[in-house]
């Protein structure tokens, strides 16, 4: 049982990065504008034209 | 002459020398518009940035300071074929914004914390009833314990700061029980814990934030994207005043107006703030303000109000209150006084809250109490006591009345209705007696052509081209007819007489009967007939006043042309909504009293309630006498629904019990009113009632699912029996069925 010392811990630090990952994504913004993203990956504005 | 476009009341400073300015973009179709729009404008030398936010349809541009005039952006949208319009980003909307993102960020936090809590409670609850060992025990609680403690000082914040407020003010709400549950879980299980104890309720204290927190966040990112829509249709209808400024006009919007500017206001326009008519001479429209459809002679010293519609001359105005302050003062004194007399109806939830509280407190103390007298130990009384307090802890109470909301809200908004008032959807339900207002809520906010089919459809068409060409407002309905939206060639406008061109060769001319060399007599003869045959088909067209036939009703206004020797004499009125009749009847047909309270003449309202069947109507009447009959139904008992659109009705939509207007109304007007409806048609007014209805039915079922969850719990956590496991899956059984339950006010259309 002494795996579980390092395994919860560890588990918990996974989870922590994902949690700051989406409190990070928040504070940029990207949940501002949810149906504009969905559309922007299909503009072609990346290539010359 | 080309008028310089002043927008720099827009433009805020963005930091290291360069502006803003956000703009509310119309005509946004698809996503292939994001890149157009984002390209046209960055285009634009010195722009620095363009971010359109497709969601909510707005745009936000930022260039090098004397770069670019903010009028060459909306040229350069114009050009690419939408329209911006500049706003200035409401305070209200920048706090909510925040607010939403700190919801949000607890709802996460909250999230993540349950997640890993009820990982280790799962394992905990297996535990027990196999061969975990104590001390493992121990340490998933204490591992439990690590997680919950910071994540609900953080996550319940918005619920601890609520009970405080409610507390401080000697007042119970819902968050009151909830926030003692939470806190009462959690220190309990901290106690037990070092105890080594076998149950912990840290799972259930950070479930219950969390079911609570998406509850919330769904109902303020509802109230947010109405917000956003409301403030866009506000953004719409914001106009430009033209302002002298030495000799030289300049086009301002009417928000930088200040008192003292002069301003021409011109035939067609909208008057845009309470003014001294310097010079000139016009006709004005105050049907938005006064409810009366005749239109008042003006000329210099005469006092004219803000949304007053400027009909046939130029005038040169000096502006007496701006913006926001234009207001007639008989009006706000009485919207003061309506708005602080309406006792605002209490509210379903704090109802249901003020009952509940005392009697879960009062169980738990029973409680205690009763294990004490029974003979348990104070730590097992205690522990029981609490037990019911977090069974108690009202998750699904809590949600049963904003799940709701939330997707009542919702409907509403696919109806063409925004709300103002959360609670508005309360309150229409008690409604009995409706009470319409006539000018632009009955009637359409614009005036229609109404003989059209006494007329010859291609003459009719000529000149409702024709009729393209002009600003005054007669013409302008008129060019409502037209199906080529294309103006002749060569038209030219006479100021105050009419227009005219040249159509195969012939010359065509619209306007007066005199521009038209049309003689009085002569003009008014075939079209006495028409108006006769129309008035037996469509009631509302009003009779006309006197019964010489030399002159027609105030109302009705005709409008020649002559193309040769052809010749026609357009007939142009307020006419119905397109479906006021069958609303009428549809509402009639629910129970409910229909009334009409109108600033307008008798000869003007009489018809209109014999079109839709409405026996009590009332003309003439002033503000202070409208909100008099409200009260005096108040008195009998009735609960009034309010729909008006014009500055005189503002009082009596804050005097009512509730109130609807419709997006044309005065902004006062709208501002007071519960909920503005979009569009033509009257059928939202119906739409709105059926939708309270059906919420507030489900409403009382979410509440008694509450009670039920509660009767088969309360028993159990008194007898002591309560484990966490059957704490969570009571407590998320039951949130998870009021909210399915909530679902369906979405899903029946009206």
């Amino acid at each position: 049982m002494n795996v579980l010392v390092y395994l919860v811990p560890m588990a918990l630090g996974l989870g922590l990065i994902g949690l700051f990952a989406f409190l990070w994504a928040l504070r940029s913004g990207q949940y501002g504008d949810v149906d504009g993203a969905a559309l922007r990956v299909l503009s072609d504005d990346d290539l010359e034209t | 002459m080309t008028e310089a476009l002043d927008l720099s009341l827009y433009a805020k400073p963005a930091g290291n020398g360069t502006l803003g300015m956000e703009l509310a973009v119309e005509g946004i179709a698809c996503g292939a518009c994001i890149a157009r729009i984002e390209g046209a404008v960055k285009n634009l030398p010195g722009v620095t940035e363009a971010r359109l936010n497709y969601t909510n349809r707005r745009l936000h541009v930022a260039w090098a300071d004397g770069a670019v005039k903010p009028s060459q952006i909306l040229q350069v949208l114009e050009d690419s074929g939408y329209h911006g319009h500049p706003f200035v980003p409401l305070r209200a909307e920048r706090e909510e914004a925040a607010e939403a993102r700190w919801l949000t960020r607890c709802l996460a936090v909250a999230g993540f914390a349950a997640m890993n809590i009820m990982l280790l409670s799962v394992s905990v609850w297996s535990g027990n009833v196999t061969d975990i060992t104590p001390e493992t025990r121990d340490f998933f609680h204490w591992a439990s314990a690590l997680i919950a403690l910071p994540a609900a000082a953080y996550a319940g914040r918005p619920f601890f700061t609520s009970a405080w407020g409610a507390l401080t003010a000697h007042a119970l709400n819902m968050d009151v029980p909830i926030s003692l549950g939470v806190i009462l879980a959690l220190g309990m299980s901290l106690v037990e814990t070092a105890n080594h104890a076998e149950h912990a309720y840290f799972d259930s204290a950070i479930m219950l934030l969390f079911f609570l927190l998406v509850g919330r966040a769904l109902d303020h990112a509802m109230r947010r994207k109405t917000r956003a829509v409301a403030g866009n249709l506000a953004a719409l209808r914001a106009d430009t005043a033209h302002r002298f400024s030495g000799d030289e006009l300049v086009s301002v919007p009417v928000a930088a107006l200040k008192a003292g500017d002069r301003l021409l206001v011109k035939p067609g326009e909208r008057v845009p703030a309470d003014a001294i008519v310097l010079g000139g001479a016009s006709e004005i429209d105050e049907s938005l303000i006064t409810g009366e459809t005749a239109r008042r002679k003006v000329t210099s010293a005469a006092t004219i109000y803000a949304g007053s519609l400027n009909y046939s001359g130029a005038l040169t105005v000096k502006v007496t209150a701006a913006g926001g302050a234009a207001l007639i003062d008989e009006i706000e004194k009485l919207l003061d006084k309506a708005a602080s007399a309406k006792s605002r109806a209490m509210r379903l939830a704090d109802r249901a809250s003020r009952i509940y509280a005392p009697v879960v407190h009062l169980t738990a103390a029973l409680t205690l109490a009763g294990w004490l007298l029974a003979g348990a130990s104070l730590h097992d009384a205690v522990v029981t006591a609490i037990a019911v307090l977090i069974i108690t802890c009202p998750c699904a109470l809590a949600l049963a009345i904003p799940a709701v909301q939330v997707v009542a809200s919702g409907a509403l908004f696919r109806a063409n209705i925004i709300l103002n008032a959360g609670d508005a959807i309360e309150r229409l339900v008690d409604v009995d007696t409706v009470v319409f207002d006539k000018t632009g809520t009955l009637t359409l906010p614009e005036p229609r052509v109404v003989n059209a089919a006494a007329l010859d459809p291609e003459l009719l068409q000529l000149a409702a081209r024709l009729a393209l060409s002009s600003h005054h407002p007669l013409a302008v309905a008129l060019s409502r007819e037209v199906r080529l939206r294309v103006p002749f060639d060569g038209a030219v406008e006479e100021p105050g007489r009419g227009v005219r061109a040249h159509i195969d060769g012939v010359e065509a001319r619209l306007g007066s009967a005199e521009f038209c060399s049309l003689a009085q007599a002569s003009a008014h003869t075939p079209l006495i007939p028409a108006l006769a045959a129309i008035q037996s088909q469509t009631p509302e067209i009003p009779a006309f006043a006197g019964t010489s036939g030399t002159r027609t009703d105030p109302g009705i206004s005709t409008i020649c042309f002559r193309h040769g020797s052809r010749s026609a004499v357009v007939a142009i009125t307020q006419t119905l909504r397109p479906d006021a009749v069958e609303v009428a009847k549809s509402l009639r047909e629910r129970g409910l009293d229909l009334r009409i309270l109108s600033g307008d003449r008798d000869a003007a309202v009489a018809p209109i309630a014999r079109a839709l069947g409405i026996e009590h109507w009332q003309s003439g009447l002033k503000p202070a006498e409208k909100i008099a009959r409200i009260e005096e139904w108040k008195t009998y008992g009735h609960r009034v629904l309010m729909v008006g659109d014009g500055l005189n009705d503002a009082p009596s939509l804050a005097a009512a019990h509730v109130s609807l207007s419709p997006i044309s109304a005065a902004d006062v007007t709208q501002a007071q009113a519960d909920a503005v409806f979009l569009g033509e048609r009257l059928k939202p007014v119906l739409d709105a009632l059926v939708i309270a209805h059906s919420a507030r039915a489900l409403m009382t079922q979410n509440l008694w699912l509450a009670a039920i969850y509660n009767g088969i719990a309360v028993p159990i956590a008194i007898a002591g029996a309560v484990t966490p496991l059957i704490a969570a899956l009571a407590m998320s059984g039951s949130s998870l069925l009021v909210t399915l339950n909530a679902l369906r006010a979405g899903g029946r259309r009206p």
